[in-house]
C-alpha cells in the first residue's frame, strides 16, 4: 500500500543507544513501552500455563492430574497473573505508553521518570507475587474473599496481596501521568474533539486506575493488618463483616474489568476507522461512551454480591445499574458498526482481530445482561456460565484487540512487517480456538457446573472435552504471533512509514519514530479520522 | 535533563525546563496538576478505611463510642494545633519560594520538620499509652477492655484506630523525608524564583495530610464521647 517512502530513517529510538542500560534505565515512552512488552508477555505465558494446568485436569471427570488443593492453587494463580499482571496492565502500559504521545503529538509523556518508576514498581510488585508462587502458593480465589484469606488460609497471601498492593502503584502512576499528558501536553491545534478515540478511552481507563486501584490498596492494607497483626477487621469473631470486604474488593474490581475493556474498545475504533477508511460515526458519542462507562461502571460493583447476603433493596439498585452500563457499551458497538457500513473494507490481520472483538464482545457483553438479571444470577453464580461470559470479555475483547493493536502498529513499533500469510492463520485459529474453549463453558454452567472444582459428574465430560481441546488451538494462536514477530525483526520487509494508509499524528513520522517523536512540533488542523483525504496532505 | 538540541540555542532556556516540555509554565501546570491528581489518589485511599469505620460505626455506635471515650484527648488536641501550625509555616515556606527568598524558605522548612516530628512523637506516646492500657487489638498482645461486654466490638474500633493513625503517620514521615529533599534542593540552588513548583507541590501534599487528621481527629477522638462521660 505504501508507495514512496520505504526505507528505515538513519536514526530512530531504537538506535539511540543500544546498550542494556539505555534500555534499563531509559525515560523514552517507547522504549519503556517495550519494556512493558516484554514483561507482560512473560507474564501471559505464565498465567497461561496455569490455564493449561487447568485444563488438562478438566479433561476426566476425575481429579487425577492435580490434588484438589494444588488445582485451588492453578486456578489462583493463573486469574491472579492475569488479572493484574497481564491484562490490566496490557495495553494501556504497552501500547498507550508507546501511543498517547505520539497520538497527541508531544515529545513523550509529562513525567517521564515517573513512567520509568511505574515500570519498575510493576517489576518489584511481581517479584513478591513470584515469590508467593514459588513459597507455598495461593489458594483463595484472585478474589481473596475473608475471613478465608485472613484466618483460615495456609498458603502465601501476605506476598502474593503485597505483590498486588505494590504493583496497583504502577497502574495509579500510570493513569496519573496519561491524565496530566493528555491535559497538558497536546499539540498546538489538538483540541479535545480532535483526538483520537484511543486517547478519549485511555484517559476513561485513567480515571478508574487513579480512582479505583486506591481503594483496592487500602483493602489489601487492612487484610495484611489482619492477618499480620492478627488485627480484627473482617473477623466474624469480632463483630468483623466479611461482607465488607467483598464490598471494597469489587468497588476497584469491577471497574478494573473497565480498565481491561475500554482501552481495547480504543483499539478498536481507530482499526474500524483505518480499515474502513471512514471517520468513526457518531465520535462524540463514542468518546463519552468512555467517560459513561468509567462513570458508571463505578455504582455497579454489587452486581457480583447478590448472593452473598446484600439486601435486595440494594440488588435491584445494582442490578438496574448494571442494565445501564450495557447502554454505552452499545453504543460503541453499533457505532463501530456503522462506522463499517459503506466503508471501503479491507481485511487486513488488524481488521480481522477487530472484527472478532465486535462478535465476541457483543456475546460477553449480552451474557453480561443475564448476570444482571438477579432471578437468573442466582442460578448462575459461581458456575462455569460466569467463567465463559467474563473470558469473553476479558480474553475474547481485550486480548482480541491488543492483539489487532499489535499488528496495527507493530510496523510503526519496528519499521518492519510480520509474514501476513501466518498472522491471518493464526488471527483465524484465534478465533475458532476461543469459540471452542468457551462457548461449551456457557452450556456447562447453564446445566449447573461449578467453577473452581477438579472433579465434575462423567455427563460433563464431553463439553469439558471440548473446552480442552478449544484451548489447545488457541494456545498455538497465541504462540504463533511470538514466532512471526521476532522473525519480521530481522527478516520481516521495510513497512515503510504508513503501510496501511491511516490518518493519525503517529503515521505522520517515520518507522520508528525518532526519540523525540517529531522532527517539528505538529501543528494540527484536521479532525480525527479525516478520511478519504489523501494521507499525504496532512504531513506537517 | 535537558538533551534536546532544539532548546539549545535559546538563550533564555531554563535548565530546570525538561526537553519535552515547551515552557517553564506548562511544566509547572503539568507539576502541579499531577499533584493534584495524586492526591485524589489519596483520598480514596483514606476513604476506603473510613467507609469500613462507617459501617462499623453505625453498626457498633455504643462500642465505638465507648471505646472513643476511653482516648485521652489532651495530646491528640495539642497534635491537632501541632499540625495547623505546622501548615501555616509550610503556605510561608510556599510564599517564600514564590518571591525567591532562600533563607526564608529554609527557615520555615525547617520549623515545619520539627512540627512534623513533634507531632509524630506526641503520637508515639499515645501508641505506648495504648499499649500500656492493653488497647492493643493483635500482635500476640492481651486486648483487654474495661467494659467486658464490649470486649469485641471494641476490637475493631482499636483496629481502625491503628490502621487510620499508622497510615497517617506514615504519610508525614513521607512527608519530612520530601522535606528533606527540598531543604537540599533550596540550598544547593535548584529552586529558583522560576522554579519553585517542586517546592508547591510539596506544600499540597503536606497540607493534604494535615487535612486528613482534621478528619481523623473528630472521627477517633470526638464523636459520641460525652455519651460515656470520662
Amino acid at each position: 500500500m505504501s508507495s514512496s517512502t520505504v526505507s528505515i530513517p538513519s536514526t530512530h529510538y531504537l538506535n539511540n543507544g543500544t546498550t542494556l542500560k539505555s534500555w534499563l534505565l531509559t525515560k523514552d515512552h517507547k522504549r519503556i513501552g517495550l519494556l512493558y512488552l516484554a514483561a507482560v508477555t512473560f507474564f501471559f505465558m505464565l498465567g497461561g500455563a496455569f490455564a493449561v494446568a487447568i485444563r488438562l485436569e478438566l479433561v476426566t471427570p476425575a481429579g487425577d492430574l492435580l490434588s484438589d488443593a494444588n488445582y485451588n492453587k492453578a486456578f489462583t494463580l493463573h486469574g491472579v497473573i492475569m488479572v493484574f499482571f497481564f491484562l490490566i496492565p496490557a495495553i494501556p502500559s504497552v501500547l498507550g505508553n508507546f501511543l498517547i504521545p505520539l497520538m497527541i503529538g508531544a515529545k513523550d509523556l509529562a513525567f517521564p521518570k515517573l513512567n520509568l518508576l511505574s515500570f519498575y514498581i510493576y517489576f518489584v510488585g511481581s517479584l513478591f507475587t513470584m515469590y508467593a508462587m514459588v513459597s507455598g502458593g495461593l489458594d483463595t480465589g484472585w478474589t481473596f474473599y475473608t475471613p478465608f484469606s485472613t484466618v483460615a488460609s495456609t498458603t502465601a497471601v501476605v506476598p502474593a496481596a503485597l505483590g498486588i498492593f505494590i504493583n496497583g502503584f504502577s497502574g495509579i502512576l500510570t493513569g496519573l501521568n496519561f491524565i496530566v499528558t493528555i491535559h497538558r501536553m497536546r499539540a498546538p491545534g489538538m483540541t479535545w474533539f480532535r483526538l483520537p478515540l484511543f486517547v478519549w478511552s485511555h484517559y476513561a481507563t485513567s480515571l478508574i486506575q487513579v480512582l479505583g486501584t486506591p481503594v483496592l490498596a487500602i483493602t489489601i492494607v487492612l487484610v495484611a493488618a489482619e492477618r499480620i497483626f492478627g488485627f480484627g477487621l473482617f473477623n466474624p469473631a469480632v463483630g468483623g463483616d466479611p461482607v465488607l470486604f467483598q464490598h471494597l474488593f469489587w468497588f476497584y474490581s469491577h471497574p478494573a474489568v473497565y480498565i481491561m475493556i475500554l482501552p481495547a474498545m480504543g483499539i478498536v475504533s481507530e482499526l474500524i476507522a483505518a480499515f474502513s477508511r471512514k471517520q468513526v460515526f457518531g465520535y462524540g458519542f463514542v468518546a463519552f461512551a468512555s467517560i459513561g462507562i468509567a462513570v458508571i461502571g463505578f455504582l455497579v460493583w454489587g452486581h457480583h454480591m447478590f448472593v452473598s447476603g446484600e439486601s435486595v433493596y440494594a440488588a435491584l439498585v445494582f442490578s438496574f445499574l448494571s442494565f445501564l452500563v450495557a447502554i454505552p457499551s452499545a453504543v460503541k458497538v453499533f457505532n463501530w458498526t456503522a462506522t463499517m457500513y459503506k466503508g471501503s473494507l479491507s481485511w487486513e490481520i488488524p481488521m480481522l482481530y477487530a472484527v472478532g472483538f465486535i462478535g465476541l464482545f457483543a456475546i460477553g457483553g449480552l451474557t453480561g445482561l443475564f448476570l444482571a438479571s438477579i432471578g437468573l444470577d442466582v442460578h448462575l453464580t459461581d458456575t462455569y456460565f460466569i467463567i465463559a461470559h467474563f473470558h469473553y470479555v476479558m480474553v475474547g475483547g481485550t486480548i482480541m484487540a491488543y492483539l489487532g493493536g499489535l499488528h496495527f502498529w507493530w510496523p510503526k513499533i519496528t519499521g518492519r512487517m510480520y509474514n501476513r500469510t501466518l498472522g491471518k492463520f493464526s488471527a483465524a485459529l484465534v478465533f475458532v480456538g476461543f469459540n471452542l474453549t468457551f462457548f461449551p463453558q456457557f452450556v456447562l454452567g447453564y446445566l449447573g457446573m461449578p467453577r473452581r472444582y477438579h472433579a465434575y459428574p462423567d455427563e460433563f465430560q464431553v463439553l469439558n472435552v471440548l473446552s480442552s481441546a478449544g484451548a489447545s488451538v488457541l494456545a498455538v494462536g497465541y504462540l504463533l504471533p511470538l514466532f512471526y514477530f521476532a522473525l519480521s525483526l530481522k527478516y520481516g520487509e521495510i513497512a515503510g512509514d504508513n503501510p496501511w494508509g491511516a490518518v493519525g499524528l503517529e503515521w505522520n513520522t517515520t518507522s520508528p519514530p525518532p526519540t523525540e517523536n517529531f522532527p517539528v512540533t505538529p501543528v494540527v488542523t484536521w479532525d480525527a479520522y479525516e478520511y478519504p483525504t489523501p494521507v499525504e496532505g496532512h504531513v506537517v | 535533563m535537558s538533551n534536546g538540541a532544539a532548546v539549545a540555542h535559546d538563550p533564555h532556556h531554563n535548565p530546570n525546563l525538561a526537553h519535552h516540555f515547551e515552557s517553564m509554565e506548562q511544566q509547572t501546570e503539568a507539576s502541579i496538576l499531577g499533584m493534584w491528581v495524586f492526591l485524589v489518589t489519596e483520598i480514596l485511599f483514606f476513604g476506603g478505611a473510613l467507609m469500613a469505620y462507617m459501617v462499623y460505626r453505625s453498626q457498633y455506635p455504643d462500642a465505638f463510642a465507648l471505646a472513643s471515650s476511653h482516648i485521652a484527648i489532651l495530646p491528640g488536641a495539642i497534635n491537632t494545633a501541632v499540625l495547623i501550625l505546622s501548615s501555616l509555616t509550610m503556605a510561608l515556606a510556599v510564599h517564600a519560594a514564590q518571591t525567591g527568598e532562600r533563607t526564608k524558605i529554609m527557615f520555615f522548612i525547617v520549623i515545619t520538620m520539627i512540627l512534623g516530628a513533634a507531632f509524630l512523637g506526641i503520637k508515639a506516646y499515645e501508641y505506648y499509652e495504648k499499649y500500656e492500657e492493653h488497647f492493643i487489638p493483635g500482635m500476640g498482645l492481651q486486648f483487654i477492655f474495661p467494659e467486658p461486654e464490649y470486649q469485641q466490638n471494641a476490637q475493631i474500633f482499636f483496629s481502625i484506630y491503628f490502621v487510620l493513625t499508622g497510615l497517617h503517620a506514615l504519610h508525614m514521615i513521607i512527608g519530612l523525608g520530601i522535606m528533606t529533599w527540598m531543604f537540599i534542593w533550596v540550598k544547593n540552588g535548584t529552586i529558583t524564583s522560576e522554579y519553585f513548583a517542586p517546592i508547591e507541590i510539596s506544600g499540597l501534599y503536606w497540607h493534604f495530610v494535615d487535612i486528613v487528621w482534621i478528619f481523623l481527629f473528630p472521627l477517633l477522638y470526638l464523636i459520641g464521647r460525652h455519651v460515656h462521660h470520662v
